[in-house]
């Protein structure tokens, strides 16, 4: 399904290449910036380089993805202008890229929360992640055991290959434990769409689902969630989110060689304005401000 | 002119020819494929692991057979549901509906066939999962039930339109025979016209049961898609992952020639021997059945 979406941009975007070059074939100078890394962003960026170029026609931006890892990388080879990274920079790869000559430069340019969601007739309106993460791996099989009404717990999940459910399975399930090798139960449902999910939650009082933020429709409740037993349960909103309190989210990152110059800065300030940062929103993620 | 028409007709013949064998030769391309794609599998992943019950492809827990087992279950249940069902509108259409009705119904019959699979599976996640999850009180209506009633309803169509023609084409003079031997109509149905029509409609089967183990979307979206093995149509009530599903789900992300590749591969092979298997039973039936009557009527 991902991939599509990519395709789909991808396509979207070559048109509006062609379609440019075809109106600037006076050769108007053209600055290209290298934009590569997290598959997880890899939409936005992509989404964000299309309405970019259509208000810069001068500007070609390339994104591709390959994960966190690949786009840092590119930056240290010093082949990419910026590197997409869903999770920080490690301290290995800043060494590494200090070698080089690099000096990496973070740009936080949006956040990534998931919510859990559940039927609004279910009682449950609270969880700790421990609690979450029993019920994924088939530890609870009622919603008596949580606290909620005698029925069967019905898990859902997106797909293996969404980048949402690998992050669920390490931040929620694994609880952030490297080693762990626990794993959904079988009897989770995988359903290919966000879609999916939230219709089967809004029309099943026994289950429970987990979804980007901002897919999450009015109508279905989201669960407060303590990190630990005895911790405040959060409810997720882009105040949560931002102030760190929310556990299951994420900050999202580009980095660039140094301080930003030229229509890399620009472009970079262009993120964090109003405008783009709408379009985190209709992608599902959390704006920043 | 007479020149002109041997080398026109020349064209033609081997026009036709080709096309007959294109069929042979794109059937057997698509296999090699699937073996040189699949196959690989076999060595990156153990017998023991491949044929086992889990189904994780991104921690390499590569165990098929919930998939396989999946897919048996469902299709099974279509065919519960498609075959006497299908089989009873073919009767009613050829034998007892009056002409001008059955001219109405037919075309409506086959219009059901073009319904588009994902229309179905809107459909079921929307209508039916819901309802069967109210009235059979089962945890979540996304469930291998689901997915056989609406491949039930997907092959009825293709089992009606076929088997109907065969019924159809029973000569009037067996009827004829049979109602002035005295046997009522529905023993004329049951035991004459039935039977005589007995290759086209196993044909029609046939193409529905292919139609059901092939189909993906309207699995994909209410069969819940958890690789559970299932022992027994009582797991008709429980979510299952078919092996369609499962390709169409997880080709799109997986790298190039990786071993979650060439096992999404190896899963293509066992669908594409399954429906082989099923094909050569029938048509090994057909003409069976074929030689036989040949000998009685001659």
């Amino acid at each position: 399904m991902k991939r599509i979406l990519v395709l789909t941009f991808s396509l979207v975007f070559l048109v509006s290449c062609s379609s440019g070059e075809a109106g600037a074939t006076d050769s108007a100078p053209q600055t290209y910036i290298e934009n590569k890394g997290s598959d997880t962003i890899v939409n936005l960026a992509l989404a964000w380089a299309e309405e970019y170029q259509l208000e810069n026609a001068d500007i070609r931006l390339s994104v591709t993805g390959g994960g966190s890892g690949t786009g840092i990388a590119a930056l240290v080879n010093g082949t990419v202008d910026i590197a997409n990274a869903s999770r920080q920079i490690k301290q290995k790869e800043i060494d590494l890229a200090n070698e080089q000559g690099i000096e990496p430069m973070e740009h936080i340019i949006a956040g990534d929360a998931i919510a859990v969601i559940v039927n609004p007739t279910n009682p449950v309106r609270e969880l700790t992640l421990q609690q979450i993460s029993d019920i994924y791996s088939g530890v609870y099989t009622n919603w008596l055991e949580v606290g909620g009404d005698d029925r069967p717990i019905v898990r859902l999940s997106r797909e293996t290959n969404s980048g949402t459910h690998v992050y669920f399975l390490e931040t929620v399930v694994r609880l952030g434990d490297k080693e762990s090798k626990t794993l959904f139960s079988t009897n989770t449902l995988l359903l290919p769409s966000s879609e999916g999910i939230i219709s089967e939650v809004r029309q099943n009082p026994n289950a429970i689902g987990y979804d980007g933020l901002g897919y999450v429709p009015e109508d279905l409740h989201m669960i407060a969630i303590a990190p630990e037993v005895g911790d405040e349960y959060v409810l997720p909103s882009v105040d949560s989110v931002n102030n760190g309190t929310y556990a299951i989210a994420r900050d999202l990152y580009m980095y660039t060689n140094g301080e930003p110059t030229g229509e890399v800065a620009i472009y970079l300030e262009w993120i964090l304005s109003a405008e783009a940062q709408e379009i985190v929103k209709e992608l599902g993620f959390v704006p920043i401000n | 002119m007479q020149k002109d028409l041997n080398w026109r007709e020349f064209l033609i013949t081997r026009l036709i020819k080709f096309s007959g064998y294109s069929a042979i030769i794109f059937v057997s391309m698509i296999f090699f494929f699937l073996l040189k794609e699949g196959l690989p599998a076999l060595s990156e992943v153990p017998l023991g692991d491949l044929f086992s019950t889990r189904w994780y492809p991104i921690e390499s827990y590569y165990g098929i057979l919930p998939l396989i087992s999946g897919s048996i279950l469902v299709t099974v249940g279509a065919g519960i549901i498609a075959v006497p069902f299908g089989i009873g509108v073919a009767i009613y259409l050829a034998e007892i509906a009056p002409r001008w009705l059955r001219n109405m119904l037919k075309p409506l019959v086959e219009l059901l066939g073009g319904l588009p699979s994902v229309v179905l599976g809107f459909l079921g996640i929307l209508i039916l999962s819901p309802t069967l999850r109210v009235t059979l009180d089962l945890p979540t209506g996304l469930t291998a039930l689901s997915g056989a009633l609406l491949l039930g309803g997907i092959a009825i169509p293709t089992v009606v339109s076929i088997s109907e023609d065969a019924l159809d084409a029973v000569p009037k003079s067996y009827r004829d025979a049979a109602l002035a031997l005295g046997a009522t109509r529905w023993q004329t149905i049951w035991r004459v016209t039935l039977p005589a029509a007995r290759s086209g409609v196993l044909t029609a089967v046939m193409l529905g049961v292919g139609r059901s183990i092939g189909e993906t979307m309207t699995v994909m979206m209410v069969t819940g898609n958890a690789p559970i093995l299932a022992k027994g149509l009582g797991d008709l009530f429980s979510p299952v992952r078919t092996m369609t599903a499962t390709i169409a789900a997880e080709m799109g992300e997986v790298a190039n020639a990786s071993t979650h590749y060439h096992v999404l591969f190896f899963i293509g092979l066992v669908l594409f021997l399954i429906s082989l298997a099923v094909n050569m039973t029938a048509s090994a039936i057909v003409f069976r059945q074929k030689k036989r009557a040949e000998r009685v009527l001659s």
